[in-house]
């Protein structure tokens, strides 16, 4: 038995079948060179004698058929040349029947039936029929497979094809594909018997070496594809039903896994369109381990292309309900194979969906009742757990957003959501990432607010905890990377009429909110954006905005951003509230709103005095404050006054001495408003100057007691900077000899023994200097101004 | 001394030709020697007839009594040497006692001889026609000279000429089912069948066709049967399923058949049988022998 045997010996008895062949092909050579029919009939018997073996595996008996079939080639030129062996073909037909051994004797046969069918004394089908007739003497798999596999070699040029010369005379096209089809028949049946030629524990070396030879079945088909005179018809009444019988009734799921896929990819597609019901009627006939999935989404790619290749051919698919038949069939498929993994069933409904999107793109329905096929099958079942089984539903929900690169389409389906209720939470999320991505790679705008309201329960595994997910469990960075996009995704919500954008900014603030502490800071910042910019449309807007029943007013949605913002701080995020309220302060002020703008400040500053404890957020907090606070120009004299006056006061207040005297100095930016009707009292800058300078004493003299150096002059050189500004902007109170004065005192410092050497400071006074000459040089006004002060 | 040399060299040369030799078809014919000679083809019911010339040894006298020539049909039992048995025996005298001096040619003619048995060589029995010319002397010893002719009788194809179908088998293992499209084959003919098989559980690893010949000679306890193989035909390869249907084609033409021999004067008979052969994995043989006439198709040509 070959199975049991070891490489060794097979090599050993390849080796002799070979130099079996070698030696009577020698003889035979040289019976032919002499014209000798007897001995060439002996010798090429003998020399078939070798393929009689079975101890080889189809790899290595494969290369043995190889040889013979090279001394075959050499002995049919001989055979038809009558002249030269003085025998008819008719009686060589008979005279190699009598070769004692069946297989020498049939390989023989073929060699002069195929002489005999070129000769054309005989009918060509007759030939054939005998032939293939004649070859079931040889029941042994591999040997009869590669027997009938030699024969299809053979007739392949001599079927009587239309066109072919063997045409006529009573040989029709259907004769030839009677021929192929018999001979497939045969070969089929063969090669399902090989499984059973070994003992059962080495089925999956059998299967193997199975596979190895089933393209030497599937030639058959190729042939009869390629036979011009199947058409529609025949392949219809007698090609498909014929093959698909074999099919069915052989039951190795093998065979029928490689056969369909074989149909279905040799024949046209025009045919399996025509004859859609047929050949998804042997689905449901197959085996249940037949991995019919592959196959039928196979059969759907292939549709859907042929559809795409042109539209001439899309009235062929509604002519024959493409659509309703496979998804007919892919139903019974479902519900015939029970032990089908869902993945599979899936993975169906993704190929049907491809199909439907393909070639009825205008149906939406069709999607839908995919959609909802699905939804069925998964209903049966808990959430899913299978992971091969989940992405498939992700590409099943990704297909339709690919082919309408619109987001707009998905939420019509009704289905849609519910499929997505079947994904557990984790894939969930990643199918609302694809949702996102997908607005965002076809900048896709949802424009009502009933949209977003879909899109937002679709995506509900982003915007809110669901039940069973630990936090902890979340992976900080994709956590981030999941919010920022939906943070992204509030971008896109927009529509030109400001109503339906309130409604959409409500919409979406009523999801957000259910955020929680985590979320929040991600989301409430586009929202708040969002409506800023709806703000400063309004604002664009003008007069008409004064209509009395508009409701969206920037008036309205400041009320609603200041809710909205409230809870931002709740949470707490008091620095990300606070910038929020500033940039809300900066917009109510930009549409004269001066009691709006002042009660943004008011949050502000109160957040600044109850939350924001920490120092160094502090600082960054009054340099915003004192920034915005700078820009406002709605204010009254006194509101500003109350303001700025608490700023200042934060800054005196701040801990660090530097700072202190960084935030001092940005304050007196706050009384000299460099535009035309800006505030600008010098006297107050001074004053603030003057303190800052106090301040960067102070700290001086801290580092001196403390660490017994002197800090960096930075802090001085910074300030001197502050008088540079202000003396430029014509700030009387600035004087040249203050200016004077405070160089001075630099210098000293940066020349005192306790001076730390710096030198970043000493090159930033150095560079200060080299402006002040610069200035100076210039000439003109500022020259002038420049011109006392020496360095 | 040339008187002794002569008594142990033949006296004369005597030659026997056919009157249609020339044209007449020839067969060959094994001598017991092992030697195949060509020798002329007679049918039964033929006239037999030529020239017997007897030339005597130069410039020697024959005398004789006589000269005859006999048509013989001899069965030859090999068991029982030496012993023929004569069932024709037709005699002719060509000349009356006298001498010879010079060649001499004598006509000779049997007319329309019956002729029922072909010439048969078998394995232990021989069926044999000869031409014997005996030229009878006194002291001497007679001169004789045998000249071999084959017979072959041709008949008309039988009117009837039933197929051979049988189903056999082996309960619960291997049902099979097979035909042959006659029982009754000329020398020529193609056995044309097909074996269907019902049931197998066996592992079949070949299936050969075989023909063979039974010949049995003597008759009541003195009985020899001797059977041969004359044809094994391997008709299928490797292990069939139910339900397969296997072809068989056989032509006859290159095996050495005779038509079948029924009790041929009481003395011999020859009978062939197809024998179906099934040879398992385990080299078991299951095999199953059905008897077909032969016959011999008279030559259109």
């Amino acid at each position: 038995m070959m199975i049991a045997d070891g490489i060794e010996d097979e090599e050993k008895w390849l080796a002799e079948g070979i130099a079996g062949i070698q030696h009577n092909a020698f003889y035979l050579h040289r019976a032919v060179e002499s014209n000798n029919l007897r001995e060439a009939l002996k010798y090429s018997a003998q020399l078939l004698s070798e393929l009689r073996t079975s101890r080889l595996s189809p790899h290595k008996y494969y290369e043995l058929y190889m040889r013979a079939f090279d001394e075959l080639r050499r002995l049919e030129m001989f055979f038809k040349d009558e002249d030269r062996h003085g025998c008819s073909v008719v009686d060589l037909y008979e005279l190699v029947q009598h070769a004692g051994n069946v297989l020498p004797r049939l390989y023989l046969l073929c060699t002069v039936g195929s002489v005999y069918i070129k000769s054309k004394e005989a009918p060509a089908k007759d030939v054939l029929k005998d032939l293939v007739e004649m070859c079931r003497s040889v029941q042994h798999p591999i040997r009869g497979l590669f027997l009938r596999s030699y024969l299809a070699q053979i007739s392949r040029d001599k079927l009587p094809d239309i066109g072919s010369e063997y045409e006529g005379d009573g040989d029709t096209v259907m004769d030839a594909v009677d021929f192929v089809l018999q001979n497939f028949t045969e070969m089929n049946k063969l090669w399902v018997r090989m499984q059973h030629q070994g003992p059962i524990r080495v089925k999956e070396k059998l299967d193997k070496e199975r596979s190895k030879l089933r393209d030497l079945v599937g030639k058959n088909l190729h042939v009869l594809s390629q036979v011009e005179g199947v058409d529609l018809e025949i392949y219809k009444d007698t090609v498909l039903p014929r093959v698909l019988e074999q099919v069915v009734n052989c039951k190795d799921e093998l065979a029928q896994y490689y056969l369909m896929d074989c149909i279905i990819q040799v024949f046209p597609d025009e045919y399996h369109l025509q004859t859609l019901e047929t050949l998804l009627g042997a689905f449901p006939q197959l085996q249940p381990a037949v991995d019919i999935k592959t196959v039928l989404s196979q059969l759907m790619d292939r549709l859907s292309n042929y559809a795409a290749s042109s539209a001439e051919v899309l009235p062929e698919f509604l002519q024959v309900e493409a659509f309703a038949k496979l998804s007919n069939a892919i139903g019974k498929v479902i519900e015939a194979q029970v032990e089908m993994p869902v993945v599979g069933a899936i993975s169906l409904y993704v190929s049907l969906l491809t199909f439907a999107l393909r070639v009825h793109s205008d149906r939406l329905d069709y999607v839908d009742q995919v959609l909802g096929a699905c939804v069925k099958k998964l209903s049966g079942s808990p959430k899913l757990e299978d992971n091969k089984a989940t992405k498939q539903v992700v590409a099943l929900l990704t297909a339709p957003l690919e082919k309408y690169n619109d987001i707009d389409t998905a939420l019509t389906l009704s289905n849609y959501p519910r499929v997505m209720d079947h994904l557990d939470a984790g894939t969930n999320k990643i199918m609302a990432m694809v949702l996102i991505q997908s607005i965002m790679k076809y900048n896709t705008c949802v424009s009502t607010a009933e949209k977003v309201d879909v899109l937002f329960e679709l995506i509900k595994g982003l915007i809110k905890d669901i039940d069973g997910t630990l936090a902890d469990e979340l992976d900080e960075e994709d956590f981030k990377e999941e919010q920022n996009s939906v943070a992204r995704l509030v971008h896109m919500l927009y529509n030109d009429d400001p109503e339906e954008m309130l409604q959409i900014i409500c919409t979406v603030r009523k999801h957000i909110m259910a955020g929680g502490p985590k979320r929040l800071p991600f989301t409430v910042p586009p929202l708040v954006f969002s409506a800023l910019k709806l703000v400063r449309r309004l604002q664009g807007l003008d007069g008409e905005v004064a209509g009395e029943e508009v409701p969206a007013t920037p008036r309205k949605i400041f009320q609603l951003l200041n809710q909205i913002i409230e809870a931002l701080s709740n949470v707490p995020s008091p620095e990300l509230a606070l910038r929020l309220y500033l940039q809300c302060a900066e917009a109510a002020n930009d549409c004269d709103l001066e009691p709006v703008a002042y009660e943004f400040f008011t949050q502000a500053f109160v957040l600044y005095e109850e939350e924001v404890a920490d120092s160094k957020a502090q600082v960054t907090s009054i340099h915003l404050i004192i920034g915005t606070l700078q820009r406002m120009n709605a204010f009254g004299v006194e509101n500003r006054d109350t303001l700025t006056h608490k700023a200042t006061g934060y800054s005196a207040k701040l801990l660090k001495k530097p700072d202190q005297c960084r935030a001092v100095y940005a304050c007196s930016h706050l009384f000299w408003v460099d535009d035309q009707d800006g505030i600008k009292d010098g006297e107050r800058v001074l004053l603030c100057l003057k303190r800052s300078l106090r301040i960067a004493n102070a700290a001086q003299q801290m580092a001196n007691v403390t660490r017994g150096t002197g800090g960096p002059v930075t802090l001085f050189v910074e300030i001197l900077n502050k008088y540079l500004y202000f003396f430029e902007k014509g700030n009387p109170q600035i004087t040249s000899a203050a200016i004077q004065g405070l160089i001075e005192l630099i210098k000293t410092e940066m020349q005192s023994d306790t001076a730390t050497p710096d030198p970043a400071s000493d090159a930033f006074f150095a560079c200060t200097l080299r402006y002040i000459e610069f200035q100076k040089q210039k000439g003109g006004a500022m020259g002038e101004k420049y011109d006392s002060i020496r360095i | 001394m040339n008187y002794i040399l002569g008594a142990f060299k033949p006296a004369c040369h005597i030659s026997i030709t056919f009157s249609d030799g020339k044209s007449r078809k020839q067969v060959p014919l094994k001598k017991e020697n092992g030697q195949t000679v060509m020798v002329p083809l007679f049918q039964s019911q033929e006239n037999i007839s030529g020239k017997i010339s007897i030339e005597p040894v130069s410039g020697k006298k024959v005398e004789h009594n006589g000269i005859k020539v006999e048509l013989l049909g001899q069965i030859e039992m090999y068991f029982d040497r030496n012993n023929f048995y004569d069932f024709t025996s037709l005699v002719r005298e060509l000349d009356v006692p006298g001498e010879i001096y010079e060649r001499k040619t004598y006509p000779f003619e049997f007319s329309t001889v019956e002729m029922p048995y072909e010439t048969y060589n078998g394995v232990n029995v021989r069926l044999r026609y000869i031409l014997k010319v005996t030229i009878s002397r006194g002291y001497a010893g007679s001169i004789v000279e045998y000249q071999d002719f084959v017979v072959r009788n041709y008949g008309p194809p039988p009117s009837i000429n039933n197929s051979i179908k049988m189903e056999v088998g082996i309960e619960d293992c291997l049902h099979i089912e097979f035909e042959y499209n006659k029982s009754k084959y000329h020398l020529k003919d193609v056995i044309i069948g097909k074996i269907y098989f019902l049931l197998v559980r066996i592992k079949i690893k070949n299936m050969d066709l075989e023909i063979r010949r039974r010949e049995s000679t003597g008759s009541g306890a003195n009985t020899h049967v001797e059977t041969e193989t004359l044809a094994k035909f391997e008709l299928m390869d490797g292990a069939p399923v139910r339900g397969e249907s296997i072809p068989i084609r056989l032509f006859l033409s290159p095996y050495e058949l005779t038509p079948t021999y029924r009790n041929i004067n009481n003395k011999f008979s020859v009978k062939y049988y197809l024998n179906l052969v099934l040879v398992d994995e385990e080299d078991r043989r299951y095999f199953k022998q059905q008897e077909i006439t032969m016959f011999r198709l008279g030559e259109t040509s």
